[in-house]
C-alpha cells in the first residue's frame, strides 16, 4: 500500500466548509499523513530538512488548497520555493522525488461553468494548473489529474459530503496504484 | 536531659522538622512552626531543653545579623539612599510614639519611671526577624507594605545604639561597676567622650565602606581564584563576624553594621556567591532563634499572675498597633497595606531580650519585673504570626481588596479555564491580547491596587498569594486547562509550577523564564514551555540594526527565526548536562563560563552563511560545470 502525503495549505481552515469536509473524510485514513501546513508553519519558517523527510517517506504527494488568484496561498508557494531543492529535486544529481504520484486537490468558488474559454476565468482548471504540473515532471514525479471541487459557494452540505466520499475514494486507488 | 550537644541538636532539629511542615502544611508561615516548636521542646511541655535555652538565643541572633547582610546585599547604595526620608519619618513617628504611649502606660499603672522608660524603650523594637522572614517569605518585599515595614526595623535598628547607650544614665550610681563588666557595656565608646563617640561611630561606618570595596572584594576574588568552594563559605562567615566584631567593639548594632556591609557589597560580582552561601547559615539560626524564644516563654509566671500578663500583652500589641495603624495612615497607605503594616510589626522585638537583660544588669529591673517582659516579648512573637494570619485570611479579604469577588453570571468570563498569574508589564500584554480573542483569563495578582483597577475592567481578578493551593483552587485550577505564570520573581515562578505540577498535573504550564538560568530549571522541572523575556526582544533589536547597516529584511527575519531555533536546541542540551557544581557557587563565573561557550559555539558556526534558497548562483555554478558551453 502506497503512502500518501496530504500537503494542506489554507490561510483560514476554520472559515472553510467545503476543506473541513474534505479533511475530515481522508485525515485520519490508514497510510495518509495529514501536514497542515499553516498550522506547523505559522510563521512562515519552513523546516526544509524535516519536509525532505517526510517526502522521502511517501509515495503519493498531494497538494491539497484552495485556488487563490488562479494559483496556490502564499505558503505552499514558500513550500516550493524552498524545499524542492536543487540536485535534490531537481537538477543533475536531484532523483529524491522521482517516480512519486503528485496531484494537487483543489477547491474553487466559482463553478466549473466559469473555467472555460467562453467563461469569465478564460481559462480550464488544468490550464491554471499547469506550473503545478511541470513543477512535478521536473522533479521526476508523475503527475496526476486533479481533484476538484468547484462553485463551493453553492453546494449544499449532502453534496460537500459526496465530494468527501469521492476523495477518499481517489486516495484509495492511489494507495492500490 | 541537657548533657550531650548531640541529643540536644538532634531535638531541637527534630522540632523543627516536625513543627515546620506541619505549619507549612496548614498555610502558615515557618515562623510560626519554629515557635512552636521552641514551646514543644521548651522546659514547660517536653521539657527537652532547660535553661540554656536563653545561652541559645544570644547566639541564634546572630541570624539576624546574617539575616540583614543578606537583605543589605539586595538593596544597592542609591536605592537605599532614596529610602532614606522613609526611613527617618516611618521609623521616626513609630519609635517616638510607641515610647512615648508605651511610657505613660506602665507609669499609670504603676510602674517607676524609669522601669517604664525602659520598658517603653523594649517595646517599640518589632521582630526584624519575624517580619522581613515572613515579608520575605511571602515575596511583598517589593509593595508599599514591604519597604514600609523594612524602613520602620532598619530605623529601629540604628536608634538601638542610642538606647543602649542611654541606658546607663538611668543606673544608680553604685551599680555602675558591674554595668561596665557586662559584655555589652564593656565597649571602646564608654570609655571615649561624647564628641569622639560620634567620630568613633562615623570612622567605623567609613572603614566597612572602604574595606567593602579595597578589601573584601580583591580578597574575594583571590579566594575565588582557588575554586575551592568551603573557602569561599569562610570568606562569608569571616565578613560578617569581622563587621560584627568591629560594630560590637565600638558599641553599634552588629546588625546595622552588617547591613551596611551588604549595601557596599550589593554592587560586587560576588553577590550571587556571599548570597547562597550565606542563605542556609542565615535560615538555620534564624530557625534556632525562633526555637530559643518558643522554649523562653515562662509558663511559671505566667501562670502565678495570668491576667497581669495578659493584660499587659493585649495593651501592649493594641499600643503597637495603634501607633502603626497612624503611621501607615500619615504616609497615606492603602487599606490593606495598612492592616498588614501594622499586625505585621505589632510584636515585641529581639532587641528587647538585649535591653532588658542590660537593663537588669544595671539594677533598673528587678527579676519579676525582667521575667514578666520576657514573657511578654516571646508572647508577642508567638501571637502576632497568628494575628497576621487572622488579617490575611479573614480581615483582609472582607475589606479594601477582597481575595475574589462574585460576579454576575452572565459576564462573558465563563471561566475560559485559563488561569494568568502576575498582571505586571508581562501578564498585562498576555492578558490583553488573550481577551482581544475573547478568552478571560482568571487572574491571580498580588497588588491590591491593580488587583482594585482590573475589577473595575470587568476582569475576574483573585487577590493573593498564587503559591497558597488554596488561592488557587478557589481561582478554579482543577477546572483549567493552561496556567500561565507571568510573575517576575523566578523563585515564586518555580514554587508555582512545582505545585500546580505536583498537585494537578493535567493543567498545561506555560511559563515566563527570567534567563537562560531560570530556564534550565524549569526544563529540569520538566516544563516544555518556556518563554524566556530576554531572547526575543533581544533579537529584534539586533535585526533592526543590521537592517540599518544595510541588510534585507526579510534574510533577517528568516535569520532570527534560525537563530531562536538554534538557542532553544542548545538551551535544551545545556540544560541536559549535569551540572558540576549544583549550588551554583560561583554563579556569576559560572554564567561568564556559560557565555563563552555559547560564543565560542556561535563562533565555530561562523557568520551564518546563508542558504540557498532564491539564490541562482549555485544552480548557475553547477549548470556551467555539467555544461560548459552552454554560456549565455
Amino acid at each position: 500500500m502506497k503512502k500518501v502525503l496530504v500537503l494542506f495549505a489554507h490561510p483560514k481552515y476554520e472559515k472553510s466548509r467545503a476543506n473541513q469536509v474534505l479533511i475530515n473524510a481522508i485525515a485520519k485514513k490508514e497510510g495518509v499523513t495529514f501536514h497542515d501546513l499553516y498550522e506547523i508553519y505559522p510563521d512562515f519558517h519552513i523546516d526544509v530538512d524535516a519536509e525532505k523527510k517526510l517526502l522521502e517517506a511517501h509515495d503519493v504527494i498531494i497538494w491539497h488548497h484552495p485556488m487563490y488568484w488562479y494559483s496556490c496561498p502564499p505558503l505552499l508557494k514558500q513550500w516550493i520555493d524552498m524545499v524542492l531543492e536543487f540536485n535534490w529535486a531537481y537538477g543533475p544529481k536531484g532523483k529524491a522525488l522521482q517516480d512519486k504520484l503528485c496531484l494537487n486537490a483543489i477547491t474553487t468558488g466559482g463553478s466549473k461553468e466559469l473555467y472555460c474559454s467562453q467563461g469569465s476565468n478564460s481559462y480550464t482548471i488544468n490550464e491554471f494548473l499547469r506550473p503545478f504540473e511541470q513543477t512535478a515532471n521536473l522533479c521526476l514525479m508523475k503527475y496526476q489529474k486533479p481533484f476538484a471541487v468547484m462553485g463551493t459557494y453553492k453546494l449544499t452540505n449532502e453534496e460537500l459530503d459526496g465530494y468527501g466520499a469521492a476523495y477518499n475514494a481517489l486516495i484509495d486507488s492511489l494507495q492500490q496504484f | 536531659m541537657t548533657g550531650s550537644i548531640l541529643f540536644d541538636a538532634i531535638v531541637f532539629l527534630l522540632g523543627a522538622i516536625i513543627c515546620v511542615s506541619v505549619a507549612k502544611k496548614l498555610g502558615l508561615s515557618s515562623v510560626l512552626g519554629y515557635l512552636m516548636a521552641g514551646v514543644l521542646i521548651g522546659p514547660y511541655v517536653l521539657g527537652f531543653i532547660g535553661e540554656e535555652g536563653e545561652d541559645i538565643l544570644h547566639f541564634a541572633e546572630f541570624g539576624v545579623v546574617v539575616m540583614l547582610f543578606l537583605i543589605g546585599l539586595e538593596i544597592e547604595p542609591r536605592n537605599f539612599w532614596n529610602m532614606r526620608k522613609t526611613i527617618a519619618g516611618m521609623g521616626g513617628l513609630q519609635v517616638a510614639g510607641t515610647l512615648l504611649i508605651t511610657y505613660f502606660f506602665f507609669y499609670a499603672i504603676g510602674f517607676d519611671w524609669k522601669v517604664s522608660l525602659v520598658v517603653a524603650m523594649a517595646v517599640a523594637l518589632s521582630s526584624t526577624a519575624i517580619a522581613m522572614q515572613t515579608i520575605k517569605e511571602k515575596g511583598l518585599m517589593e509593595t508599599t507594605f514591604g519597604t514600609s515595614a523594612f524602613s520602620i526595623l532598619l530605623f529601629q535598628d540604628i536608634i538601638v545604639i542610642f538606647m543602649l547607650g542611654a541606658l546607663p544614665l538611668l543606673s544608680n550610681s553604685e551599680t555602675e561597676v558591674v554595668a561596665g563588666t557586662h559584655e555589652t557595656s564593656g565597649n571602646l565608646l564608654d570609655s571615649l567622650p561624647l564628641g569622639y563617640q560620634t567620630l568613633a561611630i562615623i570612622l567605623s561606618v567609613v572603614l566597612i565602606i572602604v574595606a567593602g570595596r579595597y578589601l573584601i572584594v580583591p580578597m574575594l576574588r583571590k579566594v575565588a581564584q582557588t575554586g575551592v568552594r568551603e573557602l569561599l563559605i569562610a570568606s562569608a562567615l569571616l565578613i560578617v563576624f569581622s563587621i560584627s566584631f568591629l560594630m560590637e567593639y565600638v558599641g553599634l548594632s552588629p546588625a546595622l553594621g552588617a547591613f551596611l556591609g551588604g549595601v557596599v557589597l550589593s554592587n560586587s560580582e560576588y553577590k550571587h556567591e556571599l548570597e547562597s552561601t550565606l542563605e542556609p547559615f542565615k535560615n538555620l539560626l534564624l530557625g534556632l532563634f525562633f526555637i530559643a524564644v518558643g522554649a523562653s516563654i515562662n509558663f511559671v509566671v505566667i501562670a502565678k499572675i495570668p491576667f497581669t500578663i495578659g493584660g499587659i500583652l493585649i495593651s501592649v500589641i493594641l499600643i503597637k498597633a495603634l501607633v502603626l495603624w497612624i503611621t501607615a495612615r500619615v504616609f497615606s497607605l492603602k487599606l490593606d497595606q495598612k492592616l498588614l503594616l501594622t499586625f505585621s510589626l505589632a510584636q515585641i522585638g529581639e532587641f528587647a531580650f538585649v535591653l532588658l537583660s542590660f537593663a537588669f544588669q544595671l539594677n533598673i529591673l528587678d527579676q519579676e519585673q525582667m521575667d514578666i517582659m520576657l514573657v511578654i516579648t516571646a508572647l508577642t512573637m508567638t501571637l502576632t504570626p497568628i494575628i497576621s494570619i487572622i488579617n490575611e485570611r479573614f480581615i483582609l479579604p472582607k475589606i479594601g481588596t477582597k481575595e475574589s469577588i462574585k460576579r454576575p453570571m452572565d459576564h462573558i468570563a465563563k471561566s475560559q479555564n485559563v488561569i494568568l498569574v502576575g498582571f505586571g508589564h508581562f501578564g498585562s500584554t498576555v492578558g490583553r491580547f488573550l481577551r482581544s480573542h475573547g478568552i478571560e483569563a482568571t487572574i491571580l495578582d498580588q497588588d491590591s491596587n491593580r488587583v482594585d483597577f482590573l475589577r473595575k475592567m470587568g476582569f475576574e481578578v483573585y487577590y493573593g498569594d498564587a503559591t497558597r493551593i488554596d488561592l488557587l483552587e478557589s481561582a478554579g485550577i482543577a477546572q483549567a486547562k493552561i496556567l500561565i505564570c507571568a510573575i517576575d520573581n523566578p523563585g515564586v515562578t518555580k514554587e508555582v509550577t512545582k505545585l500546580v505540577k505536583e498537585k494537578y498535573p493535567h493543567v498545561e504550564l506555560m511559563i515566563r523564564a527570567k534567563n537562560r538560568y531560570d530556564a534550565y530549571e524549569l526544563l529540569n522541572m520538566g516544563i516544555e514551555n518556556i518563554y524566556r523575556e530576554s531572547l526575543d526582544t533581544s533579537l529584534a533589536l539586533a535585526k533592526d540594526v543590521l537592517s540599518k547597516l544595510g541588510f534585507r529584511k526579510y534574510t533577517l527575519n528568516r535569520q532570527v527565526q534560525n537563530f531562536i531555533k538554534y538557542d532553544e536546541s542548545s538551551l535544551r542540551r545545556l540544560a541536559s548536562e549535569p551540572k558540576q557544581d549544583e549550588n551554583y557557587i560561583f554563579k556569576a563565573r559560572k554564567e561568564l563560563e556559560e557565555q563563552e561557550k555559547l560564543l565560542n559555539a556561535d563562533f565555530e558556526r561562523g557568520v551564518v552563511a546563508y542558504d540557498n534558497h532564491w539564490d541562482s548562483e549555485q544552480i548557475r555554478k553547477a549548470l556551467d560545470k555539467s555544461n560548459p558551453n552552454s554560456t549565455s
